[in-house]
């Protein structure tokens, strides 16, 4: 999720921008972020992948399934979240040809597609199989298993010091003088979708949300775009901890820069499922079915474990993981049900979007 | 068979061919049954199958209105003004309650008092009608939607704001079609179960029907008693009708077989008399003695042809007294009769029988020329036997009609009386000219008519009367 020019602001700049245009507004033609072919260019059948996923995180599973498929060839392009959304609810409502598949971390924009009868269903073996929080109708399927991080600088946070929970983040930010002021980053929730959903779920899980975001308003915290531009300021010293970073991202990372931490909070981890979609219009939907059923299979499950993408938090090997005896009450799975619906409102979002600022106005 | 019978009737000729025809069927009591059931099954099979989908819809489609409207609820509870402004705080639970039909697409809006959307899905169009549920469709797919208006009446805003809740009808159908195909389990178990119950109530009902079978079945061919098995009352008329049916046939054949032992009995002898006489005639050379001869087989001839119009009619009423459908007939008219055909020159005395009849007409139910040829007998009996004056007198005591031949002589002895109705009963056995049958008639008449034949001595006038008892009837409607 390298984003195009991605502004990086503070909340307060956020808020001064949304004072004067609302939500930032979305580019009048979005483009993806970036575009890569795999498989031969001669193969008979072409398929057009849209995702938000990084290529450089997709790219193996994708040249996998390439390689079984001889006769497919894919075009994957790498998305913001916001900007795949626009896009492919305008072709929905165009009613024309589209992608033949899209796979987005915010889930929600994915179940708005699904629920305005944007996607058609596909059932195999593999999509009975799953469960019913990444399944719903057979339009839309969970492919990953996410968890929502913290990632601290091994360097610059002392052992004691470092959060192990959310309570841990508060207590870290709550002096005044706190070294922390400043150097505390999370996601933009009105740029990134991704972000909004964390945030929003949060904010449904518990009332440590309320506390949370006051704490990051006293602390100065810096809210940015894009997990992996919150991972390199992490990693640079720039930012001491990043709170709700994607933890497939933040593993990736942790694997080369060592003094990246990562953990998952033990008060309670969010884990995502990417969800992935065949949309109405799809030119090609019988390969875009066998592409699903792969990233379902055990091959494409194999491929995603290796990228981070399915991240077994009950597996003691994942070493970067900083992570207590993780028990499944504290794992909460973001199902895909029309209840994500209710983040969207307009005025939900309005709400929600006021909440955030104001704890920061009334400091 | 080659006995010529005297009466179609009775032919008993048609009684074998009876046998060898094949039953007048053309239908079989089980397929019939099994028809109707089949039909009653059907029917009901059909109307349960509709009850079972239509509850099942209106079971599902209660169910999941109610969510809706809990739903809509929640989000009416949620709406506030804030400075004057409506605001909708989406409530997580109102969709979570929306969530449990799990495969349903949801949508929702929320309208101010002049129907502009406040957040909602914009192509939900403002409820045109106050109806709670109507139905819609929604990108493709058909959804049940519910409204609930909550009112406001604060300073500066004030009216209705209506919050319209949609979800696809997935999970109705599936509950439908859950419901329905539950029902419709148990209809068919029931309806198996009602089937078989229906087999072995056929099967039972029809059971008696196959044992008077094999009753029948397992008789000698001259066993015409009643059948006598257990059987119920449903079918009790027609085994008594059969049982009469056999009566019937059984005294017909006895009335042959008493036919031929009369003929054989009462024929033989006149006949081999007749016979001697005129082989006497062929070798009597002498023309004087030829023809007293030939006035002796004269005279057997007449006795031998009154014997067999005897023998023939006493069948021939016996019959009809049993095959004739009885109707009202007055007796009166029955004596009028019975004394206009008694043949007085067959009797040695040249007496007229007095006729004492009532003015009323008397009705018994019967057949008048049976009664007319009983009372033919009585009557010739009293001319024969009796001392005249010799009346026919009608009388009607009670319930009872009376048809009496009353003479001035001694009559029966008192110790004849029980037995005179019996053929041959008189002591003096078979006369020349009688075949001594015609008590006999009278009696088999009187028993046909639920009568009977009662014997009596009179003191006003002094004699001995003979009389059939009937019992009494109504008039004939005109």
């Amino acid at each position: 999720m390298t984003a195009p020019a991605g502004p990086r602001r503070t909340l307060w700049s956020v808020l001064l921008c949304a004072l004067i245009g609302g939500p930032p507004a979305l580019a009048a033609d979005p483009v993806p972020e970036a575009a890569k072919r795999f498989g031969v260019p001669e193969a008979p059948r072409a398929l057009l992948v849209r995702g938000t996923t990084d290529i450089a995180l997709f790219q193996n599973v994708l040249t996998t399934f390439v390689t079984r498929h001889a006769d497919l060839q894919i075009t994957y392009e790498q998305w913001a979240s916001n900007d795949l959304y626009t896009v492919s609810a305008a072709e929905c409502a165009a009613g024309g040809a589209a992608a033949d598949m899209v796979i987005s971390s915010a889930v929600d924009q994915q179940v708005r597609l699904v629920n305005d009868g944007c996607a058609r269903p596909h059932r195999s073996q593999l999509t009975d199989w799953l469960p019913d929080a990444a399944n719903w109708r057979n339009e839309l399927f969970g492919i990953t298993r996410e968890p929502a991080v913290m990632v601290y600088n091994r360097d610059l946070v002392p052992a004691s010091e470092a959060p192990r929970s959310r309570f841990d983040l508060i207590d870290l930010l709550r002096p005044a003088d706190s070294r922390y002021a400043g150097r505390v980053a999370t996601y933009d929730i009105e740029a990134s979708g991704l972000g909004y959903l964390f945030a929003f779920m949060d904010s449904q899980q518990a009332t440590t949300f309320g506390s949370l975001i006051e704490a990051f308003d006293r602390a100065g915290a810096v809210a940015t775009c894009c997990s992996a531009e919150i991972i390199d300021g992490v990693v640079s010293g720039r930012y001491l901890v990043a709170y709700n970073v994607l933890g497939s991202y933040a593993l990736a990372r942790a694997t080369e820069a060592p003094n990246l931490a990562v953990v998952a909070p033990e008060d309670y981890t969010l884990v995502l499922a990417r969800a992935a979609l065949i949309p109405r219009g799809a030119r090609n939907p019988q390969a875009a079915g066998e592409f699903l059923d792969f990233l379902l299979s055990d091959a494409g499950r194999a491929a995603m474990i290796e990228a981070r993408l399915i991240v077994d938090l009950a597996d003691a090997d994942t070493s970067a993981l900083h992570f207590s005896a993780p028990t499944g009450a504290v794992l909460r799975q973001i199902p895909l049900s029309p209840v994500l619906l209710v983040g969207l409102d307009r005025q939900k979002r309005g709400l929600f979007l006021d909440l955030w600022r104001n704890t920061f106005a009334n400091r | 068979m080659s006995l010529s019978a005297p009466c179609a009737g009775w032919d008993i000729r048609s009684l074998p061919k009876a046998k060898a025809l094949p039953v007048i069927s053309g239908y079989s009591l089980k397929a019939r049954l099994a028809a109707a059931l089949a039909i009653v099954f059907a029917i009901g099979g059909v109307a349960v199958a509709v009850a079972a989908l239509a509850y099942g819809r209106n079971a599902a489609q209660l169910s999941y209105d109610r969510l809706l409207i809990g739903a809509a609820n929640q989000i009416a509870q949620s709406v506030e003004l804030r400075k004057g402004a409506v605001v909708v705080d989406l409530p997580v639970s109102a969709f979570e309650l929306l969530s449990l039909a799990p495969e349903d697409r949801v949508v929702y809006a929320v309208f101010d008092p002049q129907n502009r959307l406040i957040t909602g899905y914009d192509t939900v169009a403002p409820p045109a009608s106050p109806a709670r549920f109507y139905n819609g469709v929604f990108t493709g797919e058909p959804i049940r939607l519910a409204q609930v208006a909550r009112n406001f009446a604060e300073r500066g805003f004030s009216g209705p704001v209506t919050v319209v809740v949609g979800q696809t009808t997935r999970a109705r159908a599936d509950l439908a079609a859950q419901i329905t195909r539950n029902a419709l389990i148990a209809a068919g178990l029931a309806g198996i179960a009602m089937i078989g119950l229906s087999v072995f109530a056929v099967w039972s009902a029809l059971r008696p029907l196959a044992r008077i079978e094999r009753d029948l079945a397992q008789r000698s061919p001259q066993d015409l008693t009643p059948v006598d098995v257990a059987i119920p009352t449903e079918i009790g008329s027609l085994v008594a009708a059969l049982n009469r049916f056999m009566g019937r046939l059984d005294r017909q054949i006895g009335v042959m077989r008493n036919l031929i032992a009369d003929a054989s009995h009462q024929l033989r002898t006149p006949i081999a008399a007749l016979r001697a006489q005129a082989e006497l005639a062929f070798d009597e050379p002498d023309p004087d003695r030829l023809r007293r001869i030939v006035g002796r087989i004269h005279a057997r001839s007449l006795t031998l042809s009154r014997l067999t119009d005897q023998l023939l009619n006493h069948a021939l009423i016996i019959h009809r007294a049993d095959s004739e459908p009885l109707q009202p007939v007055d007796l009166r008219t029955v004596a009028i009769r019975a004394i206009d055909e008694t043949d007085r020159s067959l009797f040695a005395t040249d007496i007229r029988p007095g006729l004492d009849l009532p003015e009323n007409p008397v009705w018994c139910a019967g057949d008048a020329l049976s009664l007319a040829e009983a009372c033919k007998n009585l009557l010739g009996n009293a001319l024969r036997h009796g001392t005249a004056p010799v009346t026919l007198v009608v009388t009607q005591t009670g319930s009872e009609a009376r048809l009496a031949v009353h003479d001035a002589g001694p009559g029966l002895r008192a110790d004849q009386w029980a037995d005179a109705g019996t053929r041959f009963a008189r002591d003096s056995g078979v006369s020349a000219d009688s075949a001594g049958l015609g008590l006999a008639i009278v009696h088999a008449v009187a028993v046909a008519h639920h009568g009977g034949l009662s014997f009596g001595h009179t003191d006003a006038p002094a004699g001995f009367e003979a009389a059939i008892v009937l019992p009494l009837t109504e008039a004939p409607k005109p």
